[in-house]
This record gives structure tokens, C-alpha cells and sequence, in this order.
């Protein structure tokens, strides 16, 4: 049986309809098309479908798509204004911290979650905040030299 | 059986859904991860309970605490009465998951989810916590130590919801900490954890709790670490003897984090770090929260 609800994604609505069980991850990207977020672990381990519930960081994977319901969800589809990439989103690529790209979109949006509640983190506050998501490419130096500079740069989020 | 989902408004709500055989998720933190590493599939009915208003918030109530069943691992992080007086549940809280799991993730999940190697379970223990189970026919208060019964088991009825947890005050000059053993800094299980909250009466061990996670089928006291520490002047001798006791009291398992050989060693070494926290704590000293990454640095001397 499904269950209907709402969702908020990005500033839009989407009312989709939705089994019990299906997490928010799935909800997002086969019932809306938003697929930007990646399901890497699905154990809540990796971080890939990482996005914020209401302004905090989930993983997506382990959260039911119906307690969404109502709430407001943002992904890495919405960092950008526009054709505007966000200033974390331009540090990123500039200081090497994108290879492959799978663990991107899970990476901003723990950077926007870290650098909303610590505007002025240092690196070691980095490097916990990022903990929760893996990089197999990077080796994560390009990844905190990223944040570190759009912090510095002033108001990144 | 057709999958049903409903969220509840209020605790009776709530209540008449379990009644009825529903489940319920708060966070999701651990029911999800669980369903999708096999350990159990999802329930077909599920009531979610994190819209309750009246299951949430943090209380100080006559020194002591009154936890709603919803406060979230961040809540308990930066709230100043547990930083300063029940400071092994911060250092607990602090370390469980990462910010995504701290953000959502409940006191009242992790403390049902009875795991053994859960953080926040050896502080509330040591602190005396008691569990305020509510159903449909009244409520009742368990200490945790009758509440957890074995690994990811209860001694709850499934009609019964966890609606609060109360800790009593502690006494003036206690001094607590939570240390585990971790291969990785967010995201992580501990291998071994112990608590120590001790109190000192003019320079003497006046009362003391240890107690060990992921080292038994439940985290539990050992009253003979306990007793090394109690009456002695919390010196290096007295450390040692108590965190040598804590390690033998425990009957550890080998799985995937750790042979059950390795977990016995390191419980000495984890042991004796938290002790020596909680006494610094106790006498007034800084250590900072969470413990755990403070005593990768050398603390009070003793940097193993």
C-alpha cells in the first residue's frame, strides 16, 4: 500500500506517492528524478546520500521517506543559484577536490552543514565534520583545502 | 500483511498504534541501517513518533535529568547542565555516528536499540538512569540495568514506549568519563568503551562506577574495578588494579571489529583512560569533550 506525501525538495513541492518502506534516497531520486545525491554503502556508512532534512545533515539511505513528509529537503541540486555554482561548490573544483565525483554531492552537503553551524572552522573541525563521508580518489587534502578556503573567502553557505 | 505507515500526533496515538502491533522509528538511525544489513527486515507496521512534541526537550530537575525519549545526540552535546555535571554522556553523545547521525539519531533509539556497544548506554548506567516505559494500560519506571537483557534485546513489552529517561543528580565533586576504542573518528562502533564516574571526598575515592561496552552481552558494572577505586587516594596503583579488574570482568566476542583476544587487551588500556579522566574531571580539571580525542594526546600523565 502507499502512502501519499509531500516533499520539499529544493524550495519545490512534489507530491508522490510512496511505499512504507522506501527511504528518502529512492524517494528523491526515482520518484522525483533528482539524482544527483549517489547511493554508495546504503549502510549509512559512506555518506554519498548525504542531504539536509530541515537545514541538518542525513543520510538519506537510512531515513523513511514518508517522515519527510512536510519537511524541507535540500540536495546538491540546489547549492547552485541557477547557473551559479556556489562558492563551496567553485572551491571544490578549483583545489582538486573532485575526481571520480561520486562522493561530491554528499560532500557539499556536509560542507554546507558544517560551515553553517562553524563559519570558521579549522581543520581538524574539517576533517571530523567529513569523517562520515568516504573519497576513494582524493586522499580528502584537496577536499579540506577546499572548505578551509571558501570559509576564509567569506560567507560560503 | 499490507505495509502500513503512520505518523503519530501525540502519545496516545502512538500508543494505540503499537497496541495494535505498529513499530516505531524516531531518527531511523538504527531501524533503517539494521533492515538494510540484514539484521532484521523492516517492520510492516510503523507508527514514527519524532513529530510528539511533548517527548522531546531536556530538563533539569533538582539537579537532576529528564531526558525526553526524542532528544538527539546534538541536543545532549551542547547542552551546558550535561557538559559540566554528567560530562561521560557529552563525551558519549559527542562520538556516536557523524553530524547526519547526531542530528536525528535519539536518546530513546540508542537506548532501545539495546545494543552493547552503544555510547551513551555505560554514562546513563553509571549515572543511575531509570527508563519510563509508557503503554496504553499506565507506565512504569526500569533501570536500565533490568532494562537491557541481552544484545538488541529489552525487557519492554513491544506495547510499551520509551517516553523519557530520569537521572538523578549526581553528588557535588564527581567527575565522569566515556573512552572508547575506535579504528575510525565519525561513523563508528566502539570496539571497546569503559565509563568511569568517580567522586572524591578530600583527595579520596569516596564512590565509584565502571562500567564496559562491547565487552559483555550488555554493558554492565564491575563492581570489583569499582571497589579497587573506592576508599584509595585514585593514584597510579589504584588505576591500575581497577582498570586490570574492568578488563577481566568482561567475556568479549571476536567478530568483524575485533578479535574477542584484542578487545581484552585494549579493555585494561581503555579502562585506565577513562579513569584517569573522570578523576582530572573530579578534581577540577579541563579535559575537553568528547575524551575519547583528548586522550590521544597524553592526559594526566599517563598516555596510554
Amino acid at each position: 500500500m502507499t502512502v501519499p506525501a509531500r516533499l520539499n525538495v529544493n524550495g519545490a513541492p512534489y507530491s508522490v506517492e510512496l511505499d512504507p518502506h522506501v527511504n528518502l534516497l529512492d524517494a528523491v531520486r526515482d520518484a522525483i528524478g533528482l539524482t544527483g545525491s549517489k547511493e554508495g554503502c546504503d549502510d549509512s556508512e559512506c555518506g554519498a546520500c548525504m542531504m539536509l532534512l530541515d537545514g541538518k545533515p542525513v543520510n538519506s539511505c537510512s531515513y523513511l521517506a514518508l517522515q519527510a513528509d512536510g519537511r524541507d529537503v535540500t540536495t546538491v541540486e540546489g547549492l547552485a543559484e541557477g547557473d551559479e555554482l556556489a562558492p563551496l561548490q567553485r572551491a571544490l573544483l578549483e583545489h582538486g577536490g573532485v575526481q571520480c565525483g561520486f562522493c561530491t554531492p554528499g560532500m557539499l552537503i556536509s560542507a554546507t552543514a558544517l560551515l553553517r553551524n562553524n563559519p570558521d572552522p579549522s581543520e581538524e573541525d574539517v576533517r571530523i565534520a567529513l569523517s562520515g563521508n568516504l573519497c576513494r580518489c582524493t586522499g580528502y587534502d584537496g577536499i579540506v583545502r577546499a572548505i578551509l578556503s571558501a570559509a576564509a573567502a567569506g560567507p560560503a553557505v | 500483511m499490507t505495509r502500513t505507515f503512520a505518523s503519530a500526533a501525540t502519545l496516545e496515538d502512538a500508543l494505540d498504534a503499537l497496541g495494535s502491533g505498529a513499530r516505531p522509528v524516531a531518527g531511523g538511525t538504527d531501524l533503517v541501517v539494521g533492515a538494510r544489513q540484514g539484521k532484521a527486515s523492516l517492520p510492516e507496521a510503523i507508527v514514527a513518533i519524532d513529530r510528539i512534541d511533548t517527548l522531546g526537550g531536556i530538563a533539569d530537575v533538582d539537579g537532576g535529568l529528564r531526558l525526553g525519549a526524542l532528544v538527539t545526540h546534538d541536543e545532549i552535546v551542547a547542552n551546558r547542565v550535561i557538559r559540566e555535571r554528567f560530562t561521560a554522556l557529552a563525551d558519549a553523545s559527542a562520538i556516536v555516528g557523524s553530524h547526519a547521525t547526531r542530528a536525528h539519531g535519539t536518546i530513546g533509539g540508542n537506548v532501545m536499540n539495546a545494543s552493547p556497544a552503544m555510547d551513551t548506554g555505560g554514562p546513563l548506567l553509571c549515572f543511575g538512569a531509570s527508563a519510563n516505559l509508557r503503554s496504553a494500560s499506565g507506565e512504569r519506571a526500569l533501570p536500565l540495568e533490568q532494562l537491557w537483557i541481552g544484545p538488541g534485546e529489552t525487557a519492554a513489552d513491544p506495547r510499551e514506549l520509551l517516553v523519557r529517561i530520569d537521572v538523578p543528580a549526581p553528588a557535588p565533586t564527581t567527575g565522569s568519563a566515556y573512552v572508547r576504542l575506535e579504528y575510525r573518528r565519525q561513523m563508528e562502533i566502539a570496539v571497546v568503551g569503559v565509563t568511569a564516574v568517580v567522586r572524591l571526598d578530600a583527595g579520596s575515592v569516596s564512590d565509584a562506577c565502571v562500567a564496559i561496552t562491547a565487552l559483555a552481552p550488555t554493558i554492565r558494572r564491575v563492581s570489583e574495578a569499582e571497589a579497587a577505586l573506592i576508599g584509595s587516594d585514585g593514584g597510579d596503583e589504584a588505576i591500575a588494579e581497577a582498570a586490570r579488574t574492568a578488563a577481566s570482568g568482561s567475556s568479549p566476542i571476536t567478530d568483524v571489529r575485533s578479535s574477542a583476544e584484542y578487545r581484552s587487551a585494549m579493555a585494561n588500556v581503555i579502562a585506565r583512560r577513562a579513569i584517569v579522566v573522570a578523576l582530572a574531571r573530579a578534581r577540577g580539571e579541563h579535559v575537553p569533550i568528547p575524551a575519547s580525542a583528548a586522550t590521544y594526546a597524553s592526559v594526566g600523565g599517563t598516555s596510554t
